[in-house]
């Protein structure tokens, strides 16, 4: 029954993602490639979109794959898949457990969770760059992309010195923006 | 009723402006719930963030969850939970609609394969910020150190293996180690 993969799949997400944001990424990529959701193209295609619209993404990623998979009923187990463990987590904390998080164990667990998250993080920006530049690993195949890495780096040039210079950090959005905008420009000239 | 109403409403708005994840959304709770409606003080708010970070989940649920309790009790987080999640909710719903006759557009995909780099550059801009602030002690580095050294030989030898498996093994090793030296130096 794929309203309750759904959910299920989902609720494990919501239950093992600390952090928010970034690090969610891996275990959500494993979930929705793993599972034949989408590609890893198409995974990553859809952080851009998340990134243009409001929500987390782990949140979007629930309604997204939810209506491609199953439609609205999909969509809603999905989304309240990945809500739940927070909501009755928090709800617990705010109704009789308010001390937990002073737990020594659980600062402990936290502690040894974050280096986790770090590595987890990294790998998937690494593989996603080595993707981007046109190689594939798993059938051994190079081809390099020239427009994805002249992208890069000129998204890595602006982004430093309008830091460095002009003390102005690019938003999330501006950087998604900017790159769709240098991905369609550079595209057309090399067609 | 109108109190319920008046939680989805405010947290509606949070959820409907909301760009960029959840600590985009701090700077909006401080100044619409703390500043403006005076429902919780700065502290407060200092304090859900701090369990919000630690407890699994997206800080944005985390804190609509926990505002609306302390607000109206159970039924005041359902309905701020309803109203953080639900512009996300409509918005990507009919997206999912439309996403392939829209991706299949020769400018949307030439804007895609820009856009995958600019995704590419925030997870590495993350990681490496986050990889700055891990803890320069010996077991922080050794976990991130193996960590990354199983995921890239499970990936060479096509190894699927759930990163649920890492994060439990972090913890409990966390638990267990700083067990042990606590312990040492209470002695």
């Amino acid at each position: 029954m794929i309203y309750l993969k759904l959910f299920y799949e989902f609720f494990l997400i919501g239950l093992f993602t600390f952090g928010g944001g970034y690090a969610m990424i891996p275990l959500i990529k494993e979930t929705v490639v793993n599972n034949g959701w989408l590609t890893l193209d198409e995974f990553y295609s859809f952080i851009g979109i998340c990134e243009s619209t409001p929500g987390p993404i782990a949140v979007n990623m629930a309604t997204y794959i939810g209506s491609t998979q199953g439609g609205i009923l999909g969509s809603i187990s999905a989304t309240l898949g990945v809500v739940l463990p927070s909501f009755i987590i928090i709800l617990l904390i705010a109704i009789c457990l308010k001390r937990f998080t002073k737990n020594k164990h659980f600062k402990h667990f936290i502690k040894g969770v974050k280096p986790v998250i770090v590595s987890l993080i990294l790998f998937a920006g690494i593989t996603l760059l080595i993707k981007c530049i046109g190689i594939d690993i798993d059938a051994f195949d190079v081809n390099i992309n020239y427009i994805s890495i002249v992208i890069l780096v000129i998204i890595t040039v602006l982004y430093f010195v309008l830091l460095k210079v002009f003390k102005k950090k690019l938003s999330s959005i501006q950087i998604i923006l900017i790159s769709g905008v240098l991905g369609i420009i550079l595209s057309y000239i090399l067609e | 009723m109108k109190k319920f109403f008046n939680l989805f409403y405010i947290f509606f708005k949070i959820g409907l402006f909301t760009f960029g994840g959840g600590y985009a959304m701090i700077a909006q709770i401080k100044e619409i719930i703390v500043e403006k409606k005076k429902w919780i003080t700065e502290e407060e708010l200092l304090e859900i963030i701090t369990i919000a970070e630690s407890t699994p989940g997206p800080i944005a649920i985390n804190m609509a969850t926990y505002i609306g309790y302390k607000r109206e009790k159970i039924l005041g987080s359902i309905a701020a939970t309803l109203g953080v999640i639900l512009p996300s909710f409509i918005i990507i719903f009919f997206i999912s609609l439309f996403i392939e006759q829209f991706m299949s557009l020769k400018v949307v995909k030439y804007a895609f394969i820009g856009i995958n780099v600019g995704v590419c550059f925030l997870i590495l801009k993350t990681a490496i910020n986050m990889l700055k602030n891990i803890e320069k002690k010996l077991l922080p580095i050794l976990i991130f150190s193996l960590v990354l050294s199983l995921l890239i030989l499970f990936e060479i030898l096509s190894i699927k293996f759930s990163s649920i498996f890492f994060i439990l093994f972090g913890g409990i090793i966390g638990i267990i180690y700083y067990s042990i030296t606590q312990k040492e130096v209470n002695n």
